[in-house]
């Protein structure tokens, strides 16, 4: 009986996870990409670099590249990856754009690619919103808002 | 003779099990000699508290010690916000336990600037800025791994060990924490580093 009751707090929370996910993300169409949930993790006092996050959608036949990231809250704004091997994390750029492949999802996440905007000129603070604009070899420009959100919730993203 | 016989095959019974008894009580010893690799090491270096912090005068009192800089993303600021969570459920049982955040970038990071960049955390992790020689003592006793990587603007970054390392009350390594680890386990590592450390 108290399996059973598990069971249904457990759909029950994963439902409301789904729901309020849905409710909390945010889209931009252009051309044949779909941009979901563009978010930054706030970053500590002072920090003159922070990450963001998305994801981006290639509906069309032919493959995409992400050139180049701009905002006004930064100096400097690009894509890089990132990894973490036998507890050493590096960060590299990715050369000549990200590929968004035809027909595939990219996600900029958590402990791998992610825009890293530095040179930061204020500090992004949680709750609130900046405007940046991603530019496509074939989609062209687009303005999207990055979404601030509480420093830790990396984690609730994660799997989504 | 059949007695002096089966005296001499008793005897020979028993060196045998001595014999094997040993073998494996050495075996045994050998196993706990030093380990091959030591972790960790004396260090005394500027704090962002304005004093100096010496780890020989930690003794009796476990730490936590890990390596990142302000100029970092995500991984460093998700390890000190981790950390702080984990502080914060600890609450009074780790009242005394220092947390040790070492720049790797000691160009960048003044202590002014990473004590103002520590107060988005729990306040008993401190900043310590070695200088590029100290760092490079402290990266070898640790077993640290950092570079520097330049960036297309003309900038830099750093690759660096995210680990966080546990210290017992002689200064001695007693574990880590790994960055891709569940909060639990961390906070279950911290306890234990705390009553058996």
């Amino acid at each position: 009986m108290k399996f059973v009751r598990e069971i249904i707090v457990a759909v029950a929370l994963t439902v409301a996870a789904f729901i309020s996910s849905v409710a909390h993300a945010h889209d931009y169409k252009v051309g044949s990409l779909v941009i979901t949930h563009p978010w930054t993790p706030e970053p500590p006092m002072g920090a003159k670099v922070a990450a963001g996050f998305l994801k981006i959608t290639n509906e069309g036949a032919t493959d995409d590249r992400l050139v180049s990231v701009t905002t006004d809250i930064a100096g400097n704004a690009q894509v890089h990856g990132m990894k973490v091997e036998n507890g050493v994390m590096s960060m590299f750029e990715i050369e000549g754009g990200l590929v968004i492949p035809a027909g595939q999802t990219v996600e900029l996440k958590s402990k791998s690619n992610h825009v890293m905007f530095m040179d930061l000129k204020q500090r992004p603070t949680k709750d609130t919103r900046f405007k940046a604009t991603l530019t496509f070899e074939k989609a062209g420009p687009v303005t999207i808002e990055f979404k601030v959100e509480p420093m830790g919730s990396s984690h609730e993203h994660e799997g989504m | 003779m059949l007695r002096i016989l089966r005296i001499l095959l008793w005897a020979l019974v028993v060196t045998s099990l001595a014999g094997v008894g040993t073998y494996f009580y050495l075996g045994q010893q050998t196993g706990k000699v030093q380990p091959l690799v030591t972790i960790g090491g004396p260090f005394k270096l500027a704090a962002t508290t304005g004093e100096t912090v010496d780890s020989t005068g930690l003794k009796g009192e476990p730490f936590a010690v890990f390596f990142g800089f302000t100029h970092c993303p995500e991984v460093c600021p998700t390890t000190l916000y981790e950390m702080s969570s984990t502080l914060g459920k600890l609450g009074d049982e780790a009242k005394n336990l220092k947390v040790f955040f070492v720049t790797v970038d000691p160009e960048r990071d003044t202590l002014d600037f990473m004590n103002s960049y520590l107060t988005s955390f729990d306040p008993r992790i401190v900043g310590l800025r070695p200088s590029a020689d100290e760092l490079a003592q402290i990266a070898k006793t640790y077993r640290v791994f950092y570079e520097r990587v330049p960036t297309s603007d003309g900038g830099y970054t750093m690759n660096h060990t995210a680990l966080v390392y546990l210290m017992d009350r002689e200064g001695r390594f007693f574990g880590t924490l790994d960055y891709e680890e569940k909060p639990e386990m961390r906070l279950t590592k911290l306890k234990r580093l705390l009553k058996e450390g």
